[in-house]
């Protein structure tokens, strides 16, 4: 593998297999530090609605244009905020390689997201698509822009931890 | 029963977890105040600015259209067929010439009259209606419109006060320092709470929660109880204006207020600080502004974020809160920049909001089973309701309660208003 965009080789494709499945799991995991760890350096992470984004309007749930917003926003969740006690589950489909642009592969893959209360009740939180820039920094795949289109646009509830 | 003698006390301190779960109370705010002498925001001129454009919401549980006609006038219609029932118009916004029911098109100008119905005179002599029918008695029913400053309200009642009586002159004026320039839509948020609808209503003239339930407010120094600022209301009470100054106290006093220990850092510990840096954009220092007004519109102002929240009930149970979020047409790039890095602090996932949408559903559950308790609702005092120029009160709330009394027929004699 070499740095810039990612190959399509088998072993490629198994490596973006390996990062989706990540990015999941940690979050599932609250393991939020190793879950920074799949961005690169310098990142974005969207979070918009469906109707904002078939619209063309820029406003999104989570709008972290650099780094340092998703750190604070990261530090906000386990300082500051108080949400409903839940855990998650992310089913991510299979990453789709749809072009590239410059150095980085433009990559959709669908999710839904269950959320579980304290009680064991399960509800369907969420589904979307994930319309990504991923990169090849440091020997390893990286999330440059994620870009989190949300089907669920009516929030259930409210939205604290990823997506 | 819904009746004056559910009020525990006169002065609204004292409301019972019944008027948040009976269907009864629902079934009678949907008649008497969103059918009734109120006025509801719709939406924003700036979101149907050609002939022809149009979006769909609504006032109470019913659903309303709101289209620019071909000579620029604004129509608010209930969307609903003459002829059955159904929906008009499905789609969430767009534009269109004339809006057809798919059932049995029937069609309706941007006026809401009926133009046309389909084999009105039968075929072939046979069927159809019957020729003295009144095409003009079944248009679609039309709101009272009126705007303030592009600012849309509606009512489904003839003869209530005019908007700008109805608003007063505080609210009026804060309406207008909000929508000074012309508007530009950023987005929209959509979020379903499930409790009930005037919890929310309550929770956004509720001063107090803020800097307590709301952490990274204090935490980051971007709003606390230790700056000046205080409650406004209308004559009437029944809408309220929460405001604060920028940069109005000082890190030792939150600290001696709050204790070291919460006011742990500033802003400058951000490692992006523009997330809640608030830049002075008018002559007032105000960087909270948030003006609620009854029933069920919020016209908010975060630092520099800037947006309309519409309470719509889903039920007695559930609650949507449609949130657009505003910048000004003349914006600059970087200050666009700047308002969607602070919408980071307000909707579903906001930094300063998120815990709003648990906090009612912890209420709303939890009052549930129990009808005949009551909340308590007494900081800043009993007895008179009145604007007060400190934050830690919830006296708007009782201002809310006073007015709910009174359009739903319930209000014991006697009561403060």
């Amino acid at each position: 593998m070499t740095e810039g965009a990612p190959g399509s080789s088998a072993r490629d494709r198994f490596a973006l297999y390996d990062l989706f499945a990540a990015y999941g799991a940690l979050i599932d995991a609250a393991e939020f530090d190793a879950w920074l760890a799949l961005f690169a350096a310098a990142c974005t992470y969207h979070i918009v609605p469906q109707e904002n984004y078939e619209r063309g309007l820029p406003a999104g749930l989570v709008y972290c244009d650099g780094r340092a917003v998703l750190e604070d926003r990261i530090r906000a969740l386990r300082e500051a905020n108080k949400y409903n006690i839940h855990t998650d589950r992310h089913l991510i489909g299979l990453p789709r390689l749809i072009g590239e642009k410059g150095a980085a592969k433009l990559v959709e893959a669908p999710f839904a997201v269950y959320q579980t209360d304290q009680e064991g009740e399960t509800r369907l939180f969420a589904t979307g698509l994930y319309r990504d820039r991923i990169v090849v920094e440091a020997g390893g795949l990286k999330f440059r822009d994620k870009l989190v289109v949300l089907d669920t646009f009516a929030v259930p509830s409210l939205l604290a931890t990823p997506l | 029963m819904l009746n004056a003698a559910i009020w525990p006390t006169l002065d609204y301190s004292r409301v019972p977890y019944r008027l948040y779960h009976d269907p009864e109370a629902y079934q009678r705010e949907q008649e008497r105040i969103f059918r009734g002498p109120t006025w509801s925001f719709l939406g924003l001129e700036a979101e149907v600015p050609n002939p022809g454009d149009f979006r769909t919401t609504y006032v109470g549980d019913t659903p309303v259209i709101v289209n620019r006609d071909t000579d620029g006038a604004i129509h608010a219609l209930v969307n609903r067929c003459a002829h059955r029932g159904a929906m008009v118009r499905r789609e969430m916004s767009g534009n269109a010439g004339e809006h057809t029911c798919i059932y049995h098109q029937w069609c309706y100008g941007l006026d809401g009259k009926l133009n046309s119905i389909p084999f009105r005179r039968g075929i072939r002599g046979q069927g159809g209606l019957d020729p003295g029918f009144d095409m003009a008695a079944h248009g679609l029913r039309k709101l009272r419109v009126a705007s303030v400053d592009g600012a849309l309200f509606g009512t489904l009642v003839d003869d209530v006060e005019p908007l700008e009586d109805y608003l007063g002159a505080p609210v009026l004026a804060q309406l207008r320092r909000l929508f000074e320039r012309p508007v530009t839509i950023l987005g929209y948020n959509r979020q379903r709470i499930r409790a009930n609808w005037k919890l929310y209503a309550e929770n956004t003239r509720d001063n107090y929660h803020a800097s307590l339930l709301h952490e990274f407010l204090v935490t980051f120094g971007l709003d606390r109880s230790t700056q000046v600022g205080g409650v406004k209301m209308d004559a009437r009470h029944r809408h309220n204006i929460t405001w604060a100054e920028a940069e109005s106290d000082t890190a030792e006093l939150a600290q001696e207020a709050y204790g070291a220990a919460r006011v742990r850092s500033n802003y400058l510990s951000l490692k992006e600080p523009e997330l809640v840096r608030f830049r002075r954009e008018r002559a007032d220092p105000l960087n909270i502004a948030i003006t609620s007004v009854f029933p069920s519109a919020v016209f908010v102002q975060i630092s520099n974020s800037l947006a309309v929240r519409q309470i719509r009930p889903r039920g007695v149970d559930e609650v949507e809160i449609f949130q657009t979020m505003l910048g000004y047409a003349d914006d600059p790039p970087e200050l666009t920049l700047h308002r969607l890095r602070q919408a980071n602090l307000v909707g579903p996932a906001g930094l300063v909001s998120m815990e709003d949408g648990e906090a009612i559903e912890i209420a709303h559950r939890a009052s549930k089973p129990d009808r005949d308790s009551t909340t308590v609702i007494e900081l800043g005092g009993a007895g008179v309701i009145s604007d007060r120029d400190y934050r830690v009160t919830d006296v708007p709330l009782r201002g809310f309660w006073s007015y709910y009394a009174e359009l739903l027929g319930i209000e014991p004699a006697g009561a403060v208003r």
